[in-house]
């Protein structure tokens, strides 16, 4: 399709991509959920647990040390593949969402009083939201949004104004769930910058689609979520300047995030393993790596050509369909047609679409007040990676068209 | 081409769907309650009125997916004139009949309710069609608040 991505070989990747669902070929669309697993990803764990496990850095035993290699190993691939400057700013963590509660339970904790202000977006998934709620109930400080317009972008102008002398912290999805919105993340942190104020980057949609070098964003945190990249659920990124690191309390105390430990007082270890107490999510941290290398084996640029290839070809397709009402028209978008139709309910949709072997999300997408400001309940959601096709989305019009014919 | 789903979608459905039953504000209810699925956000308004311990009138307001819809029209219809006992004992049987076990299923207590028993066989979909009967058993437990499927 696109010069250079060999769509078909990455299907045969993915072994999942073979399963009958409802003895229909399943044609997955529910991406932005969840991706699916390349075989180099399910093969790194098995190989991990049958050649090379142990706990890390731990023992002096050889297979200690080849499980901490691959450990290690792996955070040193996560620095380079978000170009960090260190591997000691890559904590590994469950998710984006623990990475999230992770800064405001210990940057946000010890950096905001009553009065001062977090500063998000009206298109933040919950994950973005709710940790921010939680802390502005424990400090008194006040969560600021930022409007949409009813293309679902962000309107630059309101946000700038609402960057003030009390803003403490900026928290911004990188690219919406809901929407497919991709924000204009560069001007955003540096007019957060020139006030002296950090930027939180929410990547877990975005990481999958697009390259992403922390260093050139200059942002201050980055967080991501493994399962959205192709590796293991269950592991996550927070990636964070070394000084602001440095700087912040621990999160949670025990295992491997000490240095010393008497009754009378502990010395907290170094980075990054101050934030990762306890044995880790060793196997799926090894798994995150390997998708790491297939994603580099492919190349992020050549991925998102495809997907934004498939974007317009659904998009364009989508508009022909009399009574569908595209929610999310951004100019900057990534790959994320979510969607309503006349008088039918998405969940209908999804259940319609799922007998065709369809895998499409329908729900609020955790992003309730999105919800709210399109004044839908719901939308359906088709979400695209780097393994669709054109014939694809063919079969999910095709599908969308009959089920629209059958509610009359 | 949807032919696997027409145990769930019967056409009875889809008329209560286009064209929902009882679908009004009631301004002189006796119970009011808000039902509310958190996982798909489905939201209804349910009125009811009362003489004595009969059901004399039932309308609701909201939208949902098709199941939840037909499923809520389908019931202000069937309870109207019921007493309250009547009522909870349908509840019973509408809930057995979605998620209890094959033997509990008696179709024919359940009269024309019976064209949602396919949901059974979407565990996903349950919750759309046992939202209302919730939300009328708070009502008539006479519990004035919202109550919700989670």
């Amino acid at each position: 399709m696109t010069a250079g991505l060999d769509v078909n070989k990455i299907r045969a990747d993915f072994p999942i991509l073979a399963e009958l669902i409802r003895n229909k070929p399943l044609v997955y669309l529910d991406n932005a959920a969840s991706c699916q697993k390349p075989q180099a990803v399910i093969d790194s764990i098995v190989h991990l647990y049958s050649h090379d496990y142990a706990n890390v850095h731990r023992g002096v035993h050889t297979l200690s040390v080849r499980s901490t290699d691959k450990f290690e190993g792996a955070r040193t691939k996560v620095k380079d593949f978000i170009n960090a400057a260190s591997d000691k700013e890559i904590i590994f963590v469950r998710g984006a969402t623990e990475a999230i509660n992770l800064v405001a339970q210990t940057y946000g904790k010890a950096n905001l009083k009553a009065g001062d202000e977090i500063l998000i977006t009206a298109m933040e998934h919950h994950s973005n939201i709710v940790p921010w709620q939680m802390l502005c109930q424990q400090t008194g400080a006040i969560l600021k949004v930022a409007p949409i317009n009813l293309q679902g972008e962000l309107i630059y102008d309101e946000f700038e104004k609402l960057i003030s002398d009390k803003t403490r912290l900026v928290s911004v999805v990188h690219m919406s769930n809901a929407l497919g919105t991709i924000n204009p993340v560069k001007q955003i942190i540096a007019a957060a910058h020139a006030k002296g104020i950090p930027v939180l980057l929410d990547g877990a949609q975005s990481i999958p689609h697009m390259t992403v070098d922390v260093q050139e964003l200059d942002c201050d945190f980055y967080v991501f979520s493994g399962h959205k990249l192709y590796g293991p659920s269950g592991i996550g990124v927070l990636y964070g300047k070394q000084a602001l690191l440095e700087a912040m309390p621990p999160y949670q105390g025990g295992g491997d995030m000490i240095r010393k430990v008497t009754f009378e007082e502990t010395e907290y270890n170094v980075l990054p393993y101050k934030f990762e107490a306890g044995t880790p999510n060793i196997a799926d941290v090894v798994g995150l790596g390997a998708a790491i290398d297939y994603l580099n084996a492919i190349g992020m640029d050549k991925i998102a050509a495809h997907e934004a290839e498939l974007l317009d070809y659904a998009t364009e397709k989508a508009k022909q369909i009399k009574g569908l009402r595209i929610i999310g028209e951004a100019e900057h978008k990534g790959a994320i047609l979510s969607f309503v139709l006349d008088k039918i309910h998405p969940h209908d949709i999804g259940t319609m679409l799922d007998s065709l072997g369809i895998a499409i999300r329908a729900g609020h997408h955790c992003a309730m007040p999105v919800m709210d400001f399109f004044k839908v309940p719901a939308t359906a959601r088709a979400s695209f990676a780097m393994y669709n096709t054109k014939e694809e989305i063919d079969v999910l019009m095709k599908g969308i068209e009959s089920l629209i014919e059958v509610f009359g | 081409m949807f032919d696997d789903l027409r145990d769930l979608y019967q056409e009875v459905i889809f008329d209560h769907n286009r064209n929902p039953r009882n679908f009004r504000v009631m301004d002189n209810a006796d119970r009011k309650v808000e039902g509310f699925n958190p996982l798909c956000g489905d939201r209804l308004t349910l009125f009811l009125r009362m003489d004595g311990d009969t059901i004399v009138d039932a309308s609701f307001q909201g939208s949902g997916c098709a199941i939840s819809t037909a499923s809520v029209s389908l019931m202000t219809e069937i309870v109207k004139g019921k007493t309250e006992q009547e009522a909870e004992d349908l509840f019973k049987k509408f809930h057995e009949m979605t998620t209890g076990k094959e033997e509990q299923i008696n179709l024919e207590a359940v009269g024309k309710l019976a064209v949602l028993a396919g949901v059974r066989e979407y565990p996903a979909r349950v919750k759309c069609a046992t939202l209302a009967w919730h939300t009328l058993d708070a009502a008539l437990k006479n519990e004035q608040k919202s109550i919700s499927t989670e």
